[in-house]
């Protein structure tokens, strides 16, 4: 899916830039691998009849699940999970997923600020889904520094 | 019933320590599309200077969980698991989760507001390792819709 690059130099960014672009798809498959993994058992992103009895109209994606790939794009352009120093999601809209035909989700990373002192660098994200942005405010602030974010 | 909005600067007991596993850490890899060898491959975790594995960012909430868990169960809180909503997620890190952590979690209601007849949660759990450092902090604002 994307390629292993160097550590981009803070120096060489502009705040708008796109720094990676990808897209998801995703299955019911998905879904329960998630749940196993995180050990977020919620019916409601499984089974129909559990999803509907709660309003919804079907089988949506864990919003941890977003919130989880949306920012892999961005690992693998800074090179190191460790440069991640903060990230934040809201919550906006459900991804649904069709039984036989999944999502897809699709993610752009751009530059949002540039903090050169701290070394550090905000990116921007946007997750699409059926043409509607899933996540506001999605943030992940980029550690750029030399040396990786390893205890002391 | 509606959330207590004496929950808030609430401290709840540290729930019990959570040891991160290589392969938990692998398999939550591989649910969130984590491809980074520095997920996967220890000689490559180890090259990039950390001693095993690097846990995705969003792994903390699994062990966020533990503490989310006892803030519904709070007898006086009046949070019907039924009605709530993930509102927002934010994870602020000291240093990245690796395996072979031990990591305890405490939890403070940093606000309880209400907002059109629903309430909003924001809960805040600090991560710890077994020296006592701070590893992360993971914040949750929960939404819980009022009756109808």
């Amino acid at each position: 899916m994307s390629i292993i690059s160097a550590t981009p130099c803070l120096e060489d960014l502009v705040v708008g830039a796109v720094v990676a672009e990808a897209s998801f798809p995703l299955t019911r498959d998905s879904l329960v691998r998630y749940a196993g993994a995180s050990g977020d058992f919620n019916p409601i992103h499984y089974r129909d009849d559990a999803a509907v009895s709660v309003g919804l109209p079907g089988v949506l994606a864990h919003g941890m699940l977003t919130m989880g790939f949306a920012v892999q794009p961005v690992v693998d352009w800074a090179g190191d999970p460790g440069r991640i120093v903060d990230y934040q999601v809201r919550f906006t809209r459900p991804v649904l997923i069709d039984p036989a035909d999944g999502a897809v989700v699709t993610l752009v990373a751009k530059v949002g600020a540039i903090d050169a002192d701290a070394g550090i660098v905000r990116i921007d994200l946007t997750a699409t889904f059926n043409e509607t942005t899933v996540l506001g405010k999605a943030q992940a602030r980029v550690r750029l520094a030399a040396a990786p974010l390893s205890e002391a | 019933m509606s959330v207590n909005p004496e929950l808030q600067g609430r401290v709840f007991p540290p729930v019990a320590p959570y040891l991160v596993g290589r392969e938990k850490v692998r398999e939550f890899a591989r649910a969130v599309f984590a491809t980074n060898p520095i997920n996967h491959d220890p000689e490559a975790a180890r090259a990039a200077g950390y001693a095993d594995v690097v846990a995705p960012p969003t792994f903390a909430v699994v062990v966020q969980e533990a503490t989310l868990a006892q803030l519904l169960a709070e007898p006086d809180a009046g949070i019907d698991f039924s009605r709530v909503v993930h509102g927002d997620q934010r994870f602020s890190f000291s240093r990245p989760i690796v395996a072979g952590d031990e990591l305890t979690a405490t939890l403070t209601v940093a606000s309880v507001k209400s907002l059109g007849g629903h309430s909003m949660v924001t809960a805040e759990s600090r991560v710890v390792d077994a020296t006592g450092a701070h590893v992360v902090t993971a914040t949750s604002t929960l939404v819980v819709r009022g009756d109808e």
